[in-house]
C-alpha cells in the first residue's frame, strides 16, 4: 500500500471520529422565548427524556434574562449526582421521580424549597408539594403507574373479559395462543436489570411483600410472597416472547405495535403516544385500550407501584440561581399549559385544573385502588439493583426461587455494608 | 542516545502518564480501601401526591461533621475485595467445603458476581484473541497476494469493522440476529426450529459476543500483519523457493518467524482489549448471559446506587488481572532484554 493510501486511511478514521465526537454533542443552545418570566442568574436542568419532561424543559426555557440550559436524557440519573456535587454545580435542579430523588437526598445535594414556594409558588396546590420532615424538597407536576395495555378487538374477538388479575391475564393468554391470533401474547418490560426488578417489586407489593424488616434496612424479600412473586413471573414469561430479557419498556411497546403483543403491564406515561409511530397497523390503532393495574394472588392492593415526578433545586449554588431556577420551573409548570390538548395527554398532570383525558384512565384507577408508592427510603435503590442483578438466573431457569432470594438478600447486605446502612 | 536526550525526549509522555494514569490510579486505590461512614437514620415524615407516611431518611446533621474531617470516608482494609461482589472468600470457602464435585464448585461458583464476570471474560479473552489472529494474519496473506489495484479499496472495506463505533455494531447486530430479524430468522429457516433464539440461550449468546468480538478486531490484526508482510525480505523468499520449499513451508519458516515480534505485540494489545470487553455487553444487551469486569464496574456506577468503593475495588482488581495475564509476555521481553545486554 502507497503512503498516500495509509495517509487517506488514516484521515478518514479520524474523520470518522471527529464526526463521532461532536455528534454526541449535546449541549443546548438557551432558545430566548416572549414568555412573561424574567430571570437574573443561570439555570441548568438535567431530566429524563419522555415527553412530558421535554414540555417542562421547553417551559423553562421561554425565561428571559439569563441563559437556561437542559439535558433531558434517559441516562439523566448517571450523572445528576455527580453534576450536583461540585460547589457551585454544574446543574441548578435535576427533574426527578420518587425513586431517583433519593441519591440526591442521600448524598444532601438538593435544598429545602421553603421560602421559595412561599415568594414565588403560591400557584401550587398542597399535594404537589414533596415534604420530607416538614420540609418542601420536591414539586411534583405528574403521576405515573404501570397498568394494562391490551388489544380490545382480539380480547372481543375471543370473548374474554378485561383481566382484572395477573391470574385472569394467564387464562386470558393460553386462550388466545390456542386461538392462533398471538403465539406470545403477554409483552413485559422483564430487562435484566432495571426493569426486570420493577416488575418483580410490582409482583411482590401485589403478594403483600416489604422489601425490609419494619423500619431497618435489612432485607425481607426471601418470603413466601418473594416465592410467589417469581413464580407468577415465571408463568407469565412463558407467554412472552423468547428474547424478554431483552425486552425493556421501549421494546415491549415495539411488539405491540407490531401486533405481536395482545396483553401488557405498561407506564402511563407512555400510554398516550403509543400507537403515534409510522407502519403501525389499524387493527393496533384501534383496538388499543387501556385498564387499571392489575391485581395478584387476590389481593386487594394492585401489583403496580405509583410515582410522581417533580423537580427539584440544587444545594450547592448561590441563591440568585436557586431562585431563578424555582421561577422558571414554576413558569413550565403554570396551569395555562394543560390547555394545549396536546400537552394535556402527555401525562397524569397534577396541575391546577386538569381533567384527565383517556389515557390517563389507567394510572388514574391505579390512585383508586391505592397502589402503593414506590419506597423513598435511603437504601431502596441498592435493593433494586440487587434484584435486578440476580434475578435473571431465576428468570432464565437456572436456579429455583429460595437460591435466588437468598442470593439477592446476599447482595444487598453486601451493597448496604459498603454504603454504610447495616 | 544519550541520557540527557532520552530524558528530555520521554519527559511530556512520562509527565502526562504521572498525572492521568498513574495518580488516577492512587486515587482509585485509596477508595477502594475506604466505604462511605455509616450512616445515621432517623424516621421522618414524608408527604407527596398521594399521602403522607412516616418513612427512614438519613440525618446529615449528624454525620456532615465527620465527613468534613475525614472525606474519604471509613478505612476497611480489603474488606470489599473479599465481599460477596467481588472475590468472596467467604462464600467460596463454604462451596469449596460443601462441593465434593469440581465442576458442580465451578458451578456454583459462577453464580457469584465477580466468578460470573471472570468466568465470561476469560472465556472471552481465550477464544477471541486466537481466532482473530490467525484469521487477521489469512487475510493480510490472502490481499497481500490480489492485485495492487485492487488492495486499496479491499483495505479500505476489510477495515470497516474497526472504524465503525463498537455500540453502533453491536446494537445493529443485535437487531439482526433478533428472533424477528433477518440472521436470527435466517439461522431459524435453516435448523428449521421456529422457536430458537439467540437472545435466550447463554451459550448461544456467548457464541455471539465471541464472533462480534472477533468482527470487530481482525481489522487491526489485519492491517499490522499486512504492513508487516511488506517488510520480508525478497531474497530469503527466492532462496527458500530455490531450495524446493512450497507456500506452505514458506509461510511457517520465513514468514512467520520475520513477523513473530508483530504477532507478540498484537497477541499482546488484544488480551489487554478482551479482556475489558464491555461494549458488546451494552450493545447486545446480553448482561442476563454475560457479564465483564468493565461491566460490573459500570454498573456499580450508574443508576441510583453509586457504589464508587465496589467500583474502585473492581477496577484494581481488573488492572491485577490485566497484569497476570500479560506477565508472561512481559517476562520474556525482560529476559531477551537482558540477554541483549
Amino acid at each position: 500500500m502507497s503512503n498516500k493510501s495509509i495517509f487517506a486511511v488514516l484521515i478518514l478514521i479520524l474523520a470518522a471520529g471527529g464526526i463521532y465526537y461532536f455528534s454526541q454533542d449535546k449541549i443546548d443552545v438557551a432558545v430566548k422565548g416572549t414568555g412573561e418570566c424574567t430571570i437574573d442568574a443561570r439555570v441548568s436542568i438535567v431530566g429524563n427524556e419522555f415527553p412530558a419532561i421535554q414540555t417542562v424543559g421547553a417551559g423553562a426555557k421561554e425565561c428571559t434574562g439569563a441563559e437556561v440550559k437542559t439535558n433531558l436524557t434517559a441516562d439523566h440519573q448517571k450523572i445528576n449526582v455527580a453534576g450536583m456535587s461540585n460547589d457551585p454545580a454544574e446543574y441548578t435542579s435535576a427533574i426527578v421521580a420518587n425513586t431517583s430523588i433519593v441519591a440526591l437526598l442521600n448524598d444532601d445535594l438538593i435544598r429545602p424549597l421553603d421560602d421559595l414556594v412561599k415568594k414565588h409558588g403560591t400557584k401550587l396546590k398542597k399535594n404537589q408539594l414533596i415534604t420530607i420532615n416538614g420540609k418542601v424538597m420536591a414539586v411534583a407536576f405528574m403521576a405515573n403507574a404501570q397498568h394494562l395495555v391490551y388489544r380490545k378487538d382480539v380480547l372481543d374477538k375471543l370473548n374474554i373479559s378485561v383481566p382484572k388479575t395477573y391470574e385472569e391475564m394467564l387464562e386470558a393468554a393460553k386462550k388466545i395462543r390456542e386461538s392462533g391470533l398471538a403465539k406470545n401474547p403477554i409483552g413485559g418490560a422483564y430487562k435484566a436489570g432495571w426493569n426486570l426488578a420493577q416488575e418483580f417489586n410490582n409482583m411482590f407489593i401485589g403478594y403483600g411483600g416489604k422489601h425490609f424488616k419494619g423500619n431497618s434496612a435489612e432485607p425481607n424479600v426471601n418470603s413466601d410472597a418473594g416465592i410467589k412473586a417469581l413464580m407468577m413471573m415465571k408463568s407469565l414469561s412463558d407467554f412472552m416472547n423468547p428474547d424478554f430479557l431483552t425486552h425493556d419498556s421501549n421494546a415491549t411497546n415495539a411488539e405491540f405495535r407490531a401486533g405481536n403483543v395482545i396483553l401488557m403491564n405498561m407506564w402511563g406515561s407512555r400510554a398516550a403516544t403509543l400507537t403515534d409511530a409510522d407502519g403501525v397497523s389499524e387493527a393496533v390503532k384501534n383496538g388499543m385500550d387501556i385498564a387499571g393495574p392489575m391485581t395478584v394472588g387476590s389481593g386487594s392492593i394492585p401489583a403496580s407501584t405509583l410515582f410522581w415526578d417533580g423537580w427539584t433545586v440544587a444545594k450547592n449554588i448561590s441563591d440568585a440561581e436557586a431562585e431563578s431556577t424555582f421561577i422558571a420551573l414554576m413558569n413550565a409548570i403554570d396551569p395555562s399549559i394543560i390547555k394545549d390538548e396536546n400537552i394535556r395527554k402527555q401525562a397524569v398532570w397534577l396541575l391546577d385544573g386538569y381533567t384527565p383525558t383517556d389515557a390517563a384512565r389507567g394510572v388514574f384507577a391505579a390512585a383508586e385502588m391505592k397502589t402503593t408508592p414506590y419506597p423513598m427510603l435511603p437504601y431502596a435503590g441498592l435493593m433494586h439493583s440487587a434484584i435486578g442483578a440476580e434475578l435473571a438466573d431465576f428468570m432464565q431457569g437456572k436456579e429455583n426461587a429460595e437460591k435466588t432470594l437468598s442470593d439477592i438478600e446476599d447482595a444487598y447486605r453486601a451493597a448496604a455494608k459498603e454504603k454504610g446502612f447495616l | 542516545m544519550k541520557h540527557k536526550t532520552f530524558f528530555w525526549f520521554i519527559l511530556p509522555t512520562f509527565l502526562a502518564m504521572l498525572i492521568f494514569i498513574f495518580l488516577p490510579l492512587i486515587s482509585i486505590f485509596l477508595q477502594s480501601i475506604h466505604t462511605p461512614h455509616e450512616n445515621v437514620l432517623m424516621t421522618v415524615e414524608n408527604c407527596d401526591p398521594f399521602g403522607c407516611k412516616k418513612v427512614t431518611s438519613i440525618d446529615h446533621d449528624a454525620i456532615n461533621d465527620l465527613k468534613k474531617t475525614e472525606p474519604l470516608g471509613k478505612f476497611v482494609g480489603l474488606d470489599i475485595y473479599f465481599d460477596r461482589g467481588h472475590l468472596a472468600i467467604e462464600n467460596v470457602k463454604m462451596l469449596w467445603k460443601k462441593d465434593n464435585n469440581f465442576f458442580q464448585f465451578i458451578k456454583a461458583l459462577s453464580d457469584l458476581p465477580f466468578y460470573k464476570a471472570i468466568f465470561f471474560t476469560l472465556t472471552f479473552t481465550f477464544t477471541v484473541t486466537p481466532i482473530m489472529l490467525v484469521l487477521g494474519f489469512l487475510i493480510a496473506l490472502s490481499v497481500n497476494t490480489i492485485s495492487k489495484k485492487l488492495r486499496g479499496i479491499i483495505i479500505f472495506f476489510s477495515l470497516l469493522p474497526m472504524i465503525v463505533t463498537p455500540l453502533i455494531g453491536s446494537i445493529i447486530l443485535f437487531w439482526m440476529i433478533d428472533s424477528r430479524g433477518i440472521i436470527g430468522n435466517l439461522i431459524q429457516w435453516l435448523l428449521s426450529d421456529p422457536d430458537l433464539s439467540l437472545k435466550a440461550s447463554t451459550s448461544l449468546t456467548w457464541i455471539m459476543l465471541i464472533v462480534y468480538g472477533v468482527w470487530h478486531a481482525i481489522p487491526f490484526s489485519f492491517i499490522v500483519f499486512y504492513a508487516g508482510l511488506q517488510t520480508v525480505p525478497k531474497d530469503q523468499l527466492e532462496s527458500a523457493k530455490i531450495d524446493g520449499a512450497n507456500k506452505f513451508e514458506e509461510v511457517i519458516y520465513i514468514i512467520i518467524p520475520h513477523l513473530m515480534p508483530l504477532i507478540t505485540f498484537v497477541a499482546l494489545m488484544q488480551l489487554m482489549d478482551n479482556f475489558r470487553v464491555f461494549e458488546p455487553i451494552v450493545g447486545f444487551s446480553a448482561e442476563a448471559h454475560a457479564t465483564s469486569l468493565s461491566w460490573i464496574i459500570f454498573n456499580d456506577l450508574g443508576g441510583e446506587t453509586r457504589q464508587l468503593s465496589a467500583a474502585a475495588t473492581s477496577s484494581i482488581l481488573t488492572i491485577i488481572g490485566v497484569i497476570i495475564l500479560l506477565s508472561p509476555v512481559l517476562l520474556r521481553t525482560w529476559k531477551d532484554f537482558k540477554f541483549k545486554k
